[in-house]
């Protein structure tokens, strides 16, 4: 097996007093799609933050290959932009292009093109010149893909990405995460549908403020790690003697 | 009476009318564009806490020098960068939250700022530090408000892009910009707020010195949906309150820094009601 580009060695978070991560190891091959499950406040979001570098481990070292760092995208939860700021699509999608123009390079003709490609790509063709507080919860998803698009990362992790949106845009998104992994990006997802997780993620990280398990999504279902009958809720370590109730609310 | 006689005349007429606009037009340029900035960033409270904090170190340095440009300003923006950092300090330790510990500090800060004044100064000083004398404004302190504004239109001009991202989605620019030292944005912007502050509160006093900086910045987005054209009619809304005010200062006899400040305030409460996007006006006309 060839080296992770991302790997957890016992992390472990804190928020004040309580630990919303515990000791998390595991780590990421280069190319894979993977979901993040578990229950509410299993950690998912935390060890996600972890990985982007938006939280420093309590505990624990987050090592990522040569690269990784330069060429990775994050998506927030929905509610962490501001979708009423005032920006056209364009302006809005053109972010995307900021770590390769800087302060000062200029939007010309050549990105611009690029730009209505990406929001083409998303199904937004036609949208640049609308204002964001104008767009409904799935076009404004649709706008950050196209972002992502634009930054063109080796390494993209989305917190939550269909959570606010309909179905038919869910569809739509997915078909893309799909041919984003075909083109060989690595793509980790916290998501809390299983359905999603079952039809499409090939590998799965189960979370409950522990690393749980983690592998084939298949063989998670099959290890009753990942179950439709069980109320993920209820989730726990049967080999683990002293269980700690890790269902908290965590931001 | 002609046009030229009303509008005009009190700026040919008196240097010190002349004077003042030029102060209030240099402090709008260079000011405005941080008051948008603060707004989009939901901050516009914790830059009046700001603009109260520099009291005490103006009052020091008032103290040691007279009513000296440069001591009084250096105080101020010693006091700005200290309570800044205090304030950081206490909500990152104790359970305060930010608009808390501000307004902890702000009262203290007053209150420590007045009694200080009050120790060697008479009730005319305290009144002009408080509100401002934009009609006193000498050379020296034209040149420090100049210098202030250029500065900070070139700063910004250096942050624009750091700052739109920030506001629009901080966790992007955490992410993506880790490496090329996007972690100084928010502290480089806090520094141009406090020398802004700074340069601003010898015209209008350091209770309203955001005034002209924040009031045009609420105006515009009422009439606006976008930040290109937001930033531009919120500087050439600031000027016009500037002018407006100082001429209604004349008429009436009024204070001239409270004046500026009423007709920004008034303009901005006006397009509350009526403005474009988002004013009482559309919450009515679409009953809900």
């Amino acid at each position: 097996m060839t080296t992770p580009l991302i790997t957890l060695e016992d992390v472990s978070v804190s928020y004040g007093a309580h630990r919303a991560l515990q000791t998390v190891s595991g780590s990421f091959q280069a190319g894979t799609l993977t979901a993040i499950a578990g229950p509410n406040g299993a950690g998912k979001s935390t060890l996600l933050k972890v990985i982007a570098g938006l939280l420093r481990p309590s505990r624990g070292r987050l090592l990522l290959a040569p690269g990784v760092r330069e060429h990775m995208g994050y998506l927030p939860q929905f509610s962490a932009s501001q979708r009423d700021y005032p920006l056209s699509v364009m302006q809005a999608a053109s972010t995307g292009l900021w770590p390769e123009i800087g302060n000062a390079g200029a939007l010309n003709e050549p990105r611009r093109a690029r730009v209505c490609l990406a929001l083409a790509e998303v199904g937004l063709a036609g949208f640049e010149g609308r204002e964001l507080s104008a767009l409904s919860g799935g076009e404004f998803q649709r706008l950050l893909f196209a972002r992502l698009l634009l930054q063109e990362p080796q390494v993209l992790l989305l917190d939550e990405p269909f959570s606010a949106i309909d179905a038919e845009t869910t569809a739509k998104l997915i078909k893309l995460l799909l041919k984003w992994h075909a083109q060989g990006r690595t793509i980790i997802c916290v998501l809390h549908d299983l359905l999603l997780i079952h039809k499409y993620f090939p590998d799965s990280f189960v979370l409950a403020g522990k690393c749980m398990g983690r592998g084939h999504t298949h063989d998670l279902f099959e290890q009753k790690l990942l179950s439709f009958d069980l109320d993920m809720a209820e989730l726990h370590d049967p080999n683990d003697p002293n269980e700690e109730e890790v269902s908290h609310d965590v931001p | 009476m002609t046009f030229l006689d009303l509008f005009v005349s009190p700026f040919t007429d008196y240097a010190f009318m002349r004077r003042a606009l030029a102060a209030a037009v240099i402090l709008a340029l260079g000011g405005t564009p941080l008051g948008v900035f603060m707004m989009l960033r939901r901050m516009t409270l914790v830059g009046d806490a700001l603009s109260h904090a520099i009291l005490p170190g103006v009052a020091i340095g008032f103290l040691v020098a007279g009513l000296s440009v440069w001591a009084m300003s250096l105080g101020g923006l010693i006091a700005a960068i200290i309570v800044a950092l205090v304030a950081v300090f206490l909500v990152r330790t104790t359970q305060l939250k930010e608009d808390a510990a501000f307004t902890l500090l702000y009262l203290l800060s007053l209150g420590g700022g007045v009694t200080l004044l009050s120790m060697r100064s008479t009730g005319v000083n305290l009144l002009h530090l408080l509100f401002g004398n934009i009609l006193a404004i000498d050379t020296q302190t034209l040149m420090l408000a100049a210098g202030v504004s250029i500065f900070s239109l070139y700063v910004l001009c250096l942050l624009y892009r750091r700052l739109v991202i920030d506001g629009f989605d901080p966790s992007f620019l955490a992410v993506t910009g880790g490496g090329r030292g996007a972690g100084w944005t928010s502290p480089l912007f806090f520094v141009l707020l406090m020398i802004n502050l700074v340069a601003a509160f010898q015209a209008l006093g350091t209770l309203m010195a955001l005034g002209l900086m924040i009031l045009p910045a609420l105006a515009a987005r009422f009439w606006v949906r976008n930040i290109d054209t937001i930033l531009p009619l919120a500087m050439f809304l600031a000027i016009v309150s500037a002018y407006a005010g100082l001429l209604f200062s004349y008429y009436f006899d009024a204070p001239s820094g409270p004046a500026i400040v009423l007709v920004a305030g008034m303009g901005t409460l006006v397009s509350a009601f009526i403005g474009r996007v988002g004013s009482v006006r559309l919450y009515l006309r679409n009953g809900r």
